[in-house]
């Protein structure tokens, strides 16, 4: 029997969001005022949700580990937002943005969540416009919109290379906004170290002040997570390096249960890996996917002589060179969606195509759209005959201005110039659909506590389209959240403040700083990174992007025993009492380690494949990917019940009532 | 590459702090500056003493968290560029590399190299926004068409990434460049237009209350900042403000 209750909503799908607000109990204005929510996390989830929290009346306290709300991790996303607006007019609707998103996350995804995003996607743009959030436009002076892949149509809008920034700054100015009217206090340089539970609910958290390192009790009705995804238990990611699982790892260890942990997303289009010492990987947008041609030498011999560096890219012939996803997904192209791309990267390369020193990449090539762009421009401006160097003169312009700032951070790493010569790109970890489970009102299973946002198992069941996160985290943020929450917070308009006197976080904080103290009392011989460094490497050789049973069963030994290691071994230098990142450090890879092995569970026991869940064993006869509906059509959500390798699991079986059930194509 | 860096090293605000000299060797011109200073602080791990303390989180130049003063200018050497964007083949073997905290008064600083900015969130609480519910109960997004060249101006003023460079590059730590990018940002477009009075003079108000020094027009803000952030954009908060103070 299953404990997990997802509550969506009866009715037809289209129905199920409005009934479900008109239903759900709500508090009134003047009792919001006597209600606290605490929300760990700044970025577009946490932000969206403590502006709306507030406005509506309730108090708020936000969380972030950054000197300010604006640096969020939600700031880094390039490419854009999708929306159902339908602006292209070319058939986009609700429902298509719900088929394309449920489709493109290999069916495991829960439907009513999903057309909830659909339906509110619209309503994100509107809100943001009115925030002076500036989206890129036509010359008509209407809003702008590009493509992204494993879709069809136009939905994404985007301000160039900087849409999560746009967004994140938006969000943070409605929280200015609030804290202006004193309706928010907002904790930054402010990790929550534990969740505290009194009863049985959600009742605060211990956080620690990270610059004086003392050890705070904060208390409210409800406690908000919205910390972003666990990327980094790969070391090497395209997240920031703050980005870390210690909030919701906590809140697994007191009792919500985490769901899917080995979905995974390994992003296509990344710079590759440079060398030994390197400390993080650099996203090059999806968007150039649109422009960008995707190839590796047709002859393993140019791509050994490429590697030797006796052959530049440029000198080989047109015919010579192997277009693999337009060879093998003609209908989709370089638009197919991220686990399909990244694994026929993978696939290429160990088939010893590879670019780069290391073998290790493909090219991204922008020839074609430069000589496309520069006929079109010259031709359009009355130059019917242009030569060539104005063709690529132009061609090169109109890329600029669509991707310019891209092109420059390319060159400011590689040193290498992107008009001239093909970029090298090599797939990298980037986001996490697994997440703490949450029901149709982002409740976890402990009352009281909810999830937004990346950190939540959310919306995009085994792999998430491009541009879907950021609209994610702002319709939880915006949209969801704080109407659901009034359901639970209906009942708690009379129990009056919370104290933080109680046993329960006296015990917690007690936790919290035994905890500390056991980090400085071992043998000191290994630096954090030694460990973590270590754990990513085995993630990304054993439980990467593809998975089979024997390595991840070695994985979950080898992580154990780092684990033990590191609380025996790691060494922490410096004092508990002042700004100290190495003790940060080692908070959170502790973490990690729990995490890994609990990953690696999951996906050792997800006897299939879907989305970013490669298992070798379950495969077509031409390497793509075969789901077993009948036996796996369910969310994994994991019980903590004392060490991660005996998380006990709860399965919640998925239906699907309004798309038919189908095996995935791209072709 | 072997390099010779002298840190700057303060234990909490109140130490008054002062230059350590450290060597590191096996640097690669392909590593970024904060690849290096990773090589150095495990190296003092390893050594037994405490790492040097410095902000950063995305290293790719957009959450403004890194803030290195690099002999003597902030983001060193290179320019349109943050400090984790800046790569360690500007650089050449036996170099003696000085690195400090961005230097204000309105910017104390925290621990070694980590300052603290929150002057910059108060001068954004005082009026970085536009006074809209986020209900949902808002007209459809193209109902306003904007001009492009609006738009992207609005845009462009919008991309300070609020590291402080500006400050620490202006010899009267004057933050006019990032508050004036955030008062065009509104002022550019339509929705920002009702509140423009009011939010131009709250923001200098508390720009002038944080203590940050007066603008005399130098533009070595502009040189430094790594988002090439426009000095039309002080030449607009002037105008709204002059505008905002004769009307009021
Ligand atoms: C390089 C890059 C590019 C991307 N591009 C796109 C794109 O174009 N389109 C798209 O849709 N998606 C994109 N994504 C994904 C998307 O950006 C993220 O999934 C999304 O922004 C996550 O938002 P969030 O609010 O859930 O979390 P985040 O923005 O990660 O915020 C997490 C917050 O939690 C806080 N926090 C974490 N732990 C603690 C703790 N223990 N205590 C206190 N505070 C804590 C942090 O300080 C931060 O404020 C991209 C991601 C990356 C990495
Ligand atoms: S104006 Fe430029 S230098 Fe100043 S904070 Fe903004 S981005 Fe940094
Ligand atoms: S670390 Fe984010 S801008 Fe440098």
């Amino acid at each position: 029997m299953s404990v997990l209750e997802s509550k969506i909503p009866e009715g037809p799908i289209e129905k199920k969001w409005t009934k479900h607000k008109n239903e759900i109990n709500l508090v009134n204005p003047a009792n919001k005022r006597n209600i606290d929510i605490i929300v760990v996390g700044t970025g577009l989830a946490g932000g969206s949700a403590a502006a709306t929290l507030a406005e509506l009346g309730y108090n708020v306290k936000t969380f972030c580990y950054q000197d300010s709300p604006r640096r969020a991790h939600s700031i880094a996303a390039q490419g854009g937002i999708n929306a159902s607006k339908n602006y292209q007019g070319d058939g986009d609707s609700d429902y298509r943005l719900f088929y394309d998103t449920v489709k493109g996350g290999d069916y495991r995804s829960r439907e009513a969540n999903v057309y909830r995003l659909a339906e509110v996607s619209s309503n994100i743009i509107d809100q943001c416009v009115a925030q002076g959030v500036p989206f890129a436009r036509e010359y008509g002076g209407l809003l702008d919109n590009r493509s992204f892949g494993g879709v069809l149509v136009s939905r994404t809008f985007y301000a160039k290379g900087q849409t999560g920034q746009q967004l994140l700054l938006g969000a943070y100015s409605a929280m200015n906004r609030q804290i202006n009217r004193g309706k928010i206090q907002s904790f930054n340089r402010h990790e929550m170290m534990d969740l505290v539970l009194v009863d049985g609910k959600a009742r605060g958290i211990i956080a620690r002040d990270l610059v004086t390192g003392e050890i705070e009790r904060h208390s409210a009705h409800a406690v908000v997570l919205a910390s972003g995804g666990y990327g980094n238990v790969f070391y090497l990611s395209t997240n920031a390096m703050g980005s870390n699982v210690m909030a919701a790892w906590r809140a697994h260890k007191k009792g919500a249960f985490f769901a899917n942990p080995c979905f995974t997303q390994i992003h296509p289009t990344c710079i590759p890996v440079s060398g030994e010492l390197q400390s993080k990987l650099t996203l090059m947008s999806e968007s150039l996917r649109n422009d960008g041609r995707i190839w590796v030498p047709k002859h393993k011999k140019d791509a050994e002589a490429i590697r030797e560096g006796k052959l530049k890219p440029t000198e080989i012939a047109e015919e010579d060179r192997d277009y693999y996803l337009e060879r093998r997904y003609p209908a989709f192209g370089n638009l197919v969606p991220r686990d399909v791309a990244s694994r026929a990267a993978k696939e290429r390369c160990d088939a010893g195509y590879g670019v780069n020193k290391t073998g290790q990449a493909v090219y991204l090539d922008f020839k074609a759209a430069i000589e496309r762009y520069g006929k079109e421009k010259a031709f359009t401006s009355g130059h019917k005959n242009p030569i060539k160097e104005e063709i690529i003169k132009l061609g090169e312009e109109a890329v600029e201005a669509k991707y310019g700032n891209l092109f420059e951070m390319y060159e400011k790493i590689t040193d290498q110039n992107p008009y001239k010569t093909p970029m090298m790109i090599f797939p990298a970890v980037h986001y996490t659909m697994g997440g703490l489970w949450v029901d149709y009102n982002l409740m976890t299973t402990i009352p009281g506590c909810y999830a937004a946002g990346e950190a939540n198992f959310s919306d995009h069941g085994a792999n998430r389209l491009g541009a879907s996160a950021l609209m994610q985290g702002l319709a939880d943020g915006y949209f969801v959240l704080p109407y659901t929450i009034g359901d639970y917070l209906a009942a708690d308009i009379r129990t009056g403040a919370i104290s933080t006197e109680s046993e329960e976080f006296e015990t917690a904080e007690k936790e919290v700083k035994d905890r500390i103290q056991r980090l400085y009392n071992t043998n000191g011989k290994n630096p954090v990174d030694y460990y973590h460094k270590k754990l990513g490497k085995i993630m990304w050789d054993k439980c990467g992007m593809s998975r089979n049973e024997k390595e991840l069963k070695e994985a979950m030994e080898e992580i154990k025993a780092l684990r033990e290691d590191f609380w025996e071994n790691v060494r922490v230098t410096g004092k508990a009492e002042t700004k100290n990142a190495e003790l940060e450090k080692a908070g959170r890879v502790a973490d990690f380690l729990e995490l890994g092995e609990l990953f690696a569970k999951d996906a050792l026991e997800r006897n299939e494949s879907c989305g970013g869940h490669f298992r070798e064993e379950y495969q077509t006869e031409d390497g793509e990917a075969l789901r077993d509906d009948e036996n796996f059509r369910f969310v994994s959500a994991w019980e903590y019940v004392g060490n991660p390798r005996d998380a006990k699991l709860h399965k919640e079986q998925l239906e699907f009532e309004n798309i038919e059930l189908k095996t995935r194509s791209y072709k | 590459m072997k390099l010779k860096l002298k840190v700057w090293r303060q234990e909490d605000a109140q130490d008054k702090g002062g230059f350590q000299n450290y060597d590191v060797d096996g640097i690669d011109g392909d590593m970024s500056f904060l690849e290096m200073m990773d090589v150095l602080n495990n190296n003092l791990v390893n050594e037994g003493i405490d790492p040097v303390e410095f902000d950063h989180d995305c290293r790719e130049g957009i959450c403004g968290s890194c803030s290195l003063q690099i002999n003597g200018e902030p983001h060193g050497p290179d320019r349109r560029i943050t400090t984790c964007q800046l790569h360690m083949r500007k650089f050449k073997d036996g170099d003696e590399i000085v690195i400090e905290p961005f230097r204000a008064t309105a910017f104390p600083v925290i621990k070694d190299l980590v300052i603290d900015r929150s002057a910059f969130d108060r001068i954004q609480h005082a009026g970085g926004y536009i006074s809209v519910n986020t209900s949902g109960n808002t007209q459809d997004a193209n109902s306003i068409p904007i001009e492009k060249q609006d738009a992207d101006d609005s845009f462009y003023a919008a991309t300070c990434i609020g590291c402080g460079a500006c400050v620490a590059a202006c010899k009267n730590a004057s933050a006019m460049l990032f508050t004036s990018a955030k008062v065009s940002q509104f002022a550019l477009l339509p929705q920002g237009e009702v509140e423009a009075h009011e939010r131009v003079i709250n923001m200098v108000n508390q720009m002038d209350a944080e203590g940050f020094g007066n603008c005399t027009n130098t533009g070595a803000c502009y040189v430094e900042c790594p988002k090439g952030i426009s000095l039309e954009n002080i030449a607009r908060l002037n105008r709204e403000y002059l505008s905002a103070s004769v009307f009021s």
